[in-house]
C-alpha cells in the first residue's frame, strides 16, 4: 500500500500512457471497420471474406503481432506505432462484422425510404443508416475497449511503457502491490472508457432517450 | 363447462386486469371474449389454464375448482393456442404437433401416428411433416398450432387471438375450417379476439368485455347486433349491425325465380339468343358466373365470366342471400341448394318485401349448455 | 522474411524431439481446451439459469463486463504470486494459468447461453407452458435446444481468445506455443516468433472448424434455416375444391 501512495506519479503517468495507447486505436479501428463493413452489407459476396478475414486476425496472438510489426511497418521495437497498429487490428477485427450487421439491422422500410426521397449511398450510410447503427456499435466498441485495455499490458513483454509495466515490475521483484496497482488502474480506466461510449451513444442518439410516453407502465396484457 | 364466478385479476401496482367476471362457457360450444385491449380478455383466458392466476374469484372446469388441480396436468387436458403459434422452431412440424401425447407419456409411434391424423384434419399435406415451422407459412404454422392443441383430444380448448397474424384471405379460409371442425368435434372452446366481426362469425355466444375485465354484454351474435345492451357495446359492435345482424335471421319463405341459363362453352349467338340482359352461365347444373351477350364474340370460357357477384343457398342467412342478389350484375342474386345447383335467382327487392314480413326482434335464442 | 518464416516452420528439425512442434500443439490444446471446459460447465448452466428465470440478470451482465476488463497478464502474474506457493509441484504454474485462461472464457460463454435463452421465440415458451411442460422440461426440451446456436458462438469466441492468450503460458515457464514466442523474443529469433504465431493462429481456426462441425450436427436444422425456403403447397389445397370453377363464390357470412 505505501508503495501504491509513494508512486501515484508513476502509476497515473502509466495510465495516461494506457489510455493513449487502448483508445486511439478504438478510433482508427472504428475509421477503418465502418467503410469495411458497408461494403461487407452492400456487396452480399464480400460479407463472407470480409467478415470471416477480419475476424482471422483475432487469432493473432497479441505478443507475436507487438513483436512484428516492425517488420512489416518499418519501425523500431519499442516505438508505440507498433502497439497502436497491432490495437487498431484487434479493433478491426472486433468490430466489423459489428459493422455488418448493425447495417443490416436497420428496417428495410427506412432505407427504402431514404432511398425515395433520393438520398445517395454515401448521405444515406451518414444520415440514416449510420446514425440507427449507433447502438449496436456502440455495443460492439464497449467490448472492444475493455479488450484493448487487457491486451496492451502484454506490450510490457517486450518493454513498452503502459500499466502493464508494473505487472512484469511486481513479477520480477515478486512484489504484488504494482500488481495490484494496475489491475485496478486498468479496471477503472476499462471503466472510463466503458461509460464515455455509453455517454457518447446516448448523445448521438436523442430518439432512444425519450421515454416512450405511449406506454404507460401499468398497462395489463389483454 | 367453464364456469367463471366473480373472478378478479388484479396487479400490485393496483390495476384490475378482470374485475369480478362471472360467465359460463358451455360445453361444446365456443365462447368468444371479446373488446378493446386492456379489457382483460387474454388474462382471462389465461386464468383458465393458470398461466396467470386470478387474485379472487374461482373458475370451474365441469364443476372442478382448477385452483386445486395441479397446473401442468390441468393445462396437458387443455388445447391452447396462441397468436403466432408458439411453435417450436427446432422441431418438425410432426414432433410439433406430438408434444403433448409424448408428454402424457405416449410412445412415440402412436404420437407420430395421432400427429399425421391431425395434420390432415386440419387441412395439411403430410409432405409438410418433415418439414420446421421456418419452412412454412403463416396460415401452415397456425394450422399446425391448432392441430398441436388437438392431438391429445383435450375436451377444452383456449384460443387466444389465433387467427390475427394472417392476412385476411387465409384468417377466412382458417375461420371456415375451424369452424368445420368444431362441428365435427365438439369441443368446449374460449375464444378470444379483438375483432367483433371474427366473434359474431365464430362465437355460438359473445362476451363482450369493457377495459377493467367487466363484462358489458354476453348474449348469441345475432341478439348482440340486433339489441346492445348499452352505448360502449352498440360503439364496439359499430355500424352496418342491423345488415350484418341478418346473417344471423333466416331467409323468409323465398320463390326462387326460373333463370334462363347457358352452359359453358355457348356460342355467342346462342347466348345472345336468351335475352340481351345478363345471361347466367351454368355448368353440369352449377352456375359459374355472368355473361353480358352484347361483350360476347366467341364461346363462353371462363374467363369471358364477369367477376363479381355470390351465390347464397336458399335456405341460407338473409345476409348472404341479400348480398348475392345486391353483388350480381343482373340484380338478381344466384339461389342453389345444398349441392350448389342452381334453384334460380331473386331480386333485392323481392328479399326486402319478404323481410317486411318476418319478425325484427331477433329470433336466435341465446345457446342452451348442452350437457354431454 | 515470409521465406524465412516457412524456412522454419517446415525444417524438419523442428517438428521432432521433446520440444518438438507437436508436442507444443498437444500443450497447448490441453491448456486450451482444459480451460474452456471448465468455464463451460460454470457458466452454461449459470447462464441457462439466468436466461430462464431471468434472475440475476444483472450481476450477470455486470460479471461478463467486469470479467472482461481483467488485464490477462496481470491476473496471470498475481494469481501466480498468490496461488503458486499455495499449491505444490508443477500445479503450482498450472492452475494459475487456468485461472486467467478461465476468467477470460467465462464472459463469452456466459452471455451467449443467457442471451440464447433470452431470445427464445416468447411465443414458444408460453405455448410450452399452456401444453403443460413444467419450468425443467420447458429448459431442457424448448429453451435449451433453441439456445444453441447462441451457446455455441459463445464457445467457439471463447475458444479463439483462449488459443491465442493461452501464449502466455510460456511467459511463466509452461509450454504450449506460447515458447517459440517467448524464446524467439530472447534471441531475437524472427522466423520463430512469426512460426509460432502462424500455428497458433492455425490452431485456433482449426479447433473454431471443429466446434462448428460439432454445432451443425447438435443444433437442430430448424434452428439454422439450412433446410430451404418454404413452397406455397398446402396453403392453397382448400380451395382445390372441383366445384370452385366458376368466378361465382359462396358469401362467406357463416
Amino acid at each position: 500500500m505505501d508503495w501504491i501512495l509513494g508512486h501515484l506519479d508513476d502509476i497515473g503517468g502509466y495510465t495516461v500512457q494506457h489510455a493513449w495507447l487502448a483508445g486511439l486505436p478504438l478510433l482508427l479501428g472504428l475509421a477503418v471497420a465502418v467503410p469495411l463493413g458497408w461494403l461487407a452489407r452492400r456487396r452480399s459476396w464480400l460479407y463472407t471474406p470480409i467478415v470471416a478475414g477480419t475476424g482471422l486476425l483475432y487469432t493473432i496472438p497479441s505478443l507475436a503481432l507487438f513483436i512484428l510489426m516492425p517488420l512489416v511497418l518499418g519501425t523500431r521495437i519499442l516505438d508505440e506505432e507498433n502497439v497502436i497498429a497491432a490495437m487498431t487490428i484487434y479493433t478491426v477485427a472486433l468490430l466489423t462484422r459489428t459493422v455488418a450487421d448493425a447495417l443490416g439491422a436497420v428496417p428495410d422500410d427506412v432505407v427504402a425510404a431514404a432511398t425515395a426521397m433520393g438520398l445517395g449511398p454515401v448521405r444515406r450510410l451518414l444520415t440514416v443508416e449510420l446514425p440507427m447503427a449507433v447502438p449496436v456499435i456502440a455495443a460492439g466498441l464497449r467490448v472492444a475497449a475493455v479488450s484493448n485495455v487487457s491486451i496492451v499490458s502484454v506490450a510490457a513483454l517486450i518493454g513498452v511503457p503502459q500499466l502493464g509495466v508494473l505487472f512484469t515490475d511486481g513479477f520480477y521483484r515478486d512484489f504484488l502491490d504494482p500488481i495490484v496497482a494496475g489491475l485496478v488502474a486498468s479496471a477503472l480506466l476499462a471503466l472510463l472508457f466503458d461509460l464515455a461510449i455509453v455517454a457518447l451513444a446516448r448523445v448521438l442518439t436523442p430518439w432512444h432517450r425519450t421515454p416512450a410516453a405511449a406506454r404507460s407502465g401499468s398497462e395489463a396484457p389483454s | 363447462m367453464i364456469r367463471f364466478e366473480g373472478v378478479t385479476k388484479e396487479y400490485a401496482d393496483g390495476t384490475t386486469a378482470v374485475g369480478g367476471l362471472s360467465l359460463n362457457a358451455p360445453t361444446g360450444a365456443i365462447t368468444v371474449l371479446v373488446g378493446p385491449s386492456g379489457c382483460g380478455k387474454t388474462t382471462s383466458l389465461r386464468m383458465v389454464n393458470r398461466m396467470i392466476e386470478p387474485t379472487a374469484g374461482r373458475i370451474t372446469i365441469d364443476g372442478e375448482d382448477t385452483a386445486t388441480m395441479d397446473p401442468a396436468r390441468l393445462r396437458r387436458g387443455i388445447g391452447y393456442v396462441i397468436q403466432h403459434a408458439g411453435l417450436f422452431p427446432h422441431r418438425t412440424v410432426v414432433d410439433n404437433v406430438a408434444t403433448v401425447p409424448r408428454l402424457l407419456g405416449w410412445d412415440r409411434r402412436k404420437a407420430r401416428d395421432r400427429s399425421m391424423e391431425l395434420l390432415e384434419r386440419v387441412g395439411l399435406p403430410a409432405e409438410l411433416a418433415r418439414r420446421y415451422p421456418h419452412q412454412l407459412s403463416g396460415g401452415q404454422q397456425q394450422r399446425v398450432g391448432v392441430a398441436r392443441a388437438l392431438a391429445a383430444d383435450p375436451p377444452v380448448m383456449l384460443m387466444d387471438e389465433p387467427f390475427s397474424a394472417v392476412d385476411p384471405v387465409v384468417r377466412e379460409q382458417l375461420q371456415d375450417e375451424f369452424l368445420r371442425l368444431q362441428a365435427e368435434l365438439g369441443k368446449t372452446i374460449l375464444f378470444v379476439t379483438h375483432d367483433i366481426d371474427e366473434a359474431v362469425k365464430l362465437g355460438d355466444q359473445v362476451a363482450v368485455l369493457r377495459v377493467g375485465g367487466r363484462l358489458a354484454q354476453l348474449d348469441a351474435p345475432g341478439r348482440l347486433l340486433a339489441d346492445p345492451a348499452d352505448d360502449f357495446v352498440a360503439e364496439f359492435v359499430g355500424r352496418d349491425r342491423g345488415y350484418r345482424g341478418l346473417a344471423f335471421r333466416p331467409a323468409p319463405p323465398l320463390e326462387p325465380r326460373e333463370e334462363p341459363t347457358v352452359p359453358l362453352g355457348a356460342a355467342p349467338e346462342e347466348v345472345r339468343r336468351v335475352t340481351a340482359d345478363w345471361v347466367l352461365v351454368v355448368d353440369a347444373g352449377r352456375p359459374v358466373g355472368w355473361v353480358e351477350p352484347r361483350a360476347i364474340d366467341a364461346p363462353v370460357t371462363t374467363d369471358r365470366l364477369h367477376r363479381g357477384g355470390t351465390v347464397a343457398r336458399l335456405d341460407g342467412s338473409l345476409r348472404a342471400i341479400l348480398d348475392a342478389a345486391l353483388s350480381s350484375p343482373s340484380g338478381r342474386g344466384v339461389l342453389v341448394d345444398d349441392d350448389g345447383l342452381l334453384l334460380g335467382t331473386v331480386t333485392a327487392s323481392a328479399v326486402v318485401a319478404a323481410l317486411d314480413g318476418v319478425p325484427r326482434t331477433d329470433p336466435v335464442e341465446p345457446p342452451e349448455p348442452v350437457e354431454r | 522474411m515470409t521465406r524465412d518464416v516457412l524456412d522454419w516452420l517446415l525444417d524438419g528439425a523442428h517438428w521432432q524431439g521433446g520440444e518438438g512442434i507437436p508436442l507444443r500443439v498437444w500443450q497447448h490444446v490441453a491448456y486450451s481446451l482444459i480451460a474452456v471446459g471448465i468455464a463451460a460447465v460454470l457458466a452454461v448452466p449459470a447462464g441457462l439459469w439466468v436466461g430462464h428465470t431471468g434472475r440475476g440478470r444483472f450481476l450477470a451482465v455486470n460479471l461478463v463486463g467486469i470479467l472482461r476488463a481483467v488485464p490477462s497478464l496481470g491476473l496471470l502474474f498475481a494469481s501466480l504470486m498468490i496461488l503458486g506457493p499455495k499449491i505444490p509441484g508443477e500445479l503450482g504454474v498450472h492452475v494459475p494459468v487456468q485461472v486467467v485462461l478461465v476468467v477470460l472464457a467465462m464472459p463469452p460463454v456466459l452471455a451467449g447461453a443467457y442471451a440464447g435463452v433470452e431470445a427464445v421465440d416468447p411465443a414458444a415458451r408460453d405455448a410450452a407452458r399452456g401444453m403443460g411442460m413444467q419450468g425443467r422440461d420447458v429448459l431442457l426440451r424448448v429453451e435449451l435446444p433453441c439456445a444453441l446456436p447462441l451457446v455455441f458462438s459463445g464457445l467457439r469466441s471463447a475458444v479463439l481468445q483462449v488459443v491465442a492468450t493461452a501464449t502466455l503460458a510460456a511467459t511463466v515457464g509452461l509450454g504450449g506455443l506460447g515458447r517459440y514466442l517467448i524464446d524467439g523474443l530472447a534471441v531475437r529469433d524472427y522466423a520463430q516468433m512469426a512460426g509460432g504465431a502462424v500455428l497458433v493462429a492455425a490452431l485456433a481456426l482449426l479447433l473454431d472448424l471443429l466446434a462448428a462441425t460439432l454445432q451443425r450436427l447438435v443444433v437442430s436444422p430448424g434452428l439454422t434455416g439450412k433446410t430451404g425456403r418454404r413452397t406455397a403447397a398446402g396453403e392453397t389445397a382448400a380451395s382445390s375444391d372441383p366445384r370452385d370453377v366458376g368466378v361465382l363464390t359462396e358469401g362467406s357470412t357463416r
